[in-house]
C-alpha cells in the first residue's frame, strides 16, 4: 500500500454536501503518510462550523480500511486555514458541471469585490447579481443572472 | 504564559459566540424574508462552529470535551456578555445585535491574530476570513434600513437605542486583563473598545443613524464574571434540553 493508492481511494470521497467534489479536488487533504499498513491523514476543515467535516473524517476512515489499512489516523487540523484557492482546476470544472459557480481565484485578503462576482455557471456571463450571501449550506451564496436570468449558487471565495 | 488567563479568555470567546450562535439560530423560521432566515441560520452555524473551535483550544489546554463545556455547565460558568444573551426581539433589534457584535468580532480577530499565543493567532486568521461574509450581510441592510422611509429609519434608531449601551459589554474588562496585556496575548479591552467606536460610529451615521450617548457602560458589565441577565438560564435550558436527557450518550 502506498501514498498513491490512498490518495486514489480518497478520490471516491465526496462531500457529502457537493457529491461530485472529491476531498481531494477540494484541497483540503493536506498531508498522507503511509507506513506499511499504518495510515495516517491530515485533513483541513474548510469552514470550522462545517458539519460535512465529520461525515467526511468516518468515509476517510472506511476507505482506507477497505484499500488494506491496519490503523488509520485522521487528524483534522481544524486551526489551519483552508482557501478555495485550494481547490483543483478539475475540482472547479466539476463544480461548473453540477451547475455551481466555482469561486474566483482570491489574494491574501478576501476584498469587497470578491464577495459579490461570481460567474454564471450556465452562460458563463459576469452581469450577475448576489442575492445572498448565505445559502443552502455554509459555504455557498446565491446569485442571479441577468444575462440567461437562471438563479444559482456559487461556492463563496474565501 | 499564564494558563488561567488564557482559559478565561477563551471561555470569553467561546461562549459569547455559542450563545449569539443559539439566539441567531431563534430565527429560523421566524425570518422577516426567506433570505434572512438562511442567513441568521448561516451565521448561526458558523457562530456554533467557531464556539466549538475555541472549545477544542480549552480541550488541549486541559479543559473538558466541547460538548461537555457547552452544555454541562450552570450559567454561573458562562463568561459571555450580557449583549448576546437578550432575546432576539425584534428584527431591527437583532440586525443591530449582529452589526454591533460582529463589528467587534473583527476588531478583535484582527487583534488576535497577532497574538503571542500561535495557536488562538492561527485560529483568529481562520475565522476572520469567514467572518468577512457576517460583516457584509450586516453593513448591507444596516444601511439599506437606516437610509430606508420613515418607518424603518425609526425603528433602526429605536433597535440602535437600545442595544448600543448593552453592546459595550462586550469589553467589560476581567481580573486577568491586564495579564494578557502583559504577556501579548491580546490588547486591553479599552484599546479593543475605541478601535470598535472608529469603526462603527462613523458607519452608524452613513446609515442615517444617530449614535447615543452609551452613559454608564458599567451598568451592563458582570457577564464575564459570571453575573448574567435573567435571560441566560432559560437559553440555557432550552439550549441543553436534548443533551441532558442521558449526557452519556453517543452521538
Amino acid at each position: 500500500m502506498t501514498q498513491e493508492d490512498i490518495l486514489a481511494r480518497l478520490q471516491t470521497v465526496m462531500d457529502p454536501e457537493i457529491p461530485v467534489l472529491s476531498v481531494v479536488r477540494m484541497g483540503i487533504i493536506h498531508e498522507v503518510r503511509v507506513q506499511g499498513d499504518e495510515v495516517e491523514i491530515d485533513m483541513v476543515p474548510t469552514f470550522a462550523g462545517c458539519p460535512a467535516i465529520a461525515v467526511m473524517r468516518q468515509d476517510i476512515e472506511r476507505v482506507c480500511y477497505e484499500a488494506g489499512a491496519g490503523t488509520v489516523r485522521v487528524n483534522v487540523l481544524y486551526r489551519k486555514s483552508w482557501s478555495t484557492n485550494q481547490i483543483t482546476p478539475e475540482g472547479k470544472h466539476t463544480l461548473k458541471t453540477f451547475g455551481i459557480s466555482p469561486p474566483p481565484e482570491i489574494g491574501p485578503e478576501l476584498t469587497p469585490e470578491d464577495l459579490v462576482q461570481a460567474q454564471c455557471p450556465r452562460c458563463d456571463s459576469y452581469n450577475t447579481r448576489l442575492m445572498n450571501s448565505f445559502g443552502p449550506t455554509a459555504c455557498r451564496a446565491i446569485h442571479h443572472c441577468d444575462d440567461c436570468h437562471e438563479t444559482f449558487e456559487q461556492m463563496k471565495p474565501l | 504564559m499564564h494558563i488561567p488567563a488564557l482559559k478565561d479568555l477563551l471561555y470569553r470567546l467561546a461562549d459569547d459566540k455559542l450563545i449569539i450562535g443559539h439566539r441567531n439560530s431563534e430565527w429560523i423560521g421566524l425570518g422577516p424574508i426567506l433570505e434572512e432566515d438562511i442567513a441568521f441560520a448561516s451565521m448561526a452555524q458558523d457562530e456554533v462552529g467557531h464556539a466549538y473551535v475555541y472549545y477544542q483550544l480549552l480541550h488541549e489546554l486541559g479543559e473538558a470535551e466541547p460538548d461537555t463545556i457547552a452544555f454541562a455547565r450552570t450559567a454561573e460558568a458562562f463568561r459571555c456578555c450580557h449583549l448576546v444573551e437578550y432575546p432576539i426581539g425584534d428584527y431591527a433589534f437583532s440586525l443591530v445585535r449582529h452589526f454591533l457584535f460582529d463589528m467587534a468580532d473583527k476588531v478583535r480577530l484582527a487583534a488576535l491574530s497577532e497574538s503571542a499565543y500561535a495557536p488562538l493567532a492561527e485560529l483568529a486568521r481562520k475565522l476572520a476570513r469567514e467572518e468577512k461574509y457576517h460583516q457584509m450581510h450586516a453593513r448591507t441592510f444596516m444601511r439599506q434600513l437606516g437610509q430606508a422611509g420613515h418607518e424603518a429609519n425609526a425603528r433602526m434608531q429605536a433597535a440602535l437605542d437600545e442595544v448600543y449601551p448593552v453592546a459595550f459589554s462586550l469589553f467589560e474588562p476581567t481580573v486577568h486583563t491586564d495579564t494578557l496585556v502583559r504577556d501579548g496575548i491580546q490588547p486591553d479591552e479599552d484599546t479593543l473598545m475605541k478601535t470598535w467606536r472608529q469603526e462603527v460610529e462613523p458607519y452608524l451615521r452613513s446609515c442615517n443613524l444617530l449614535v447615543p450617548d452609551p452613559g454608564d457602560i458599567t451598568l451592563h458589565f458582570g457577564g464575564r464574571g459570571g453575573h448574567h441577565t435573567e435571560h441566560l438560564p432559560p437559553l440555557l435550558l432550552e439550549m441543553t434540553e436534548v443533551f441532558a436527557l442521558d449526557p452519556q450518550a453517543k452521538w
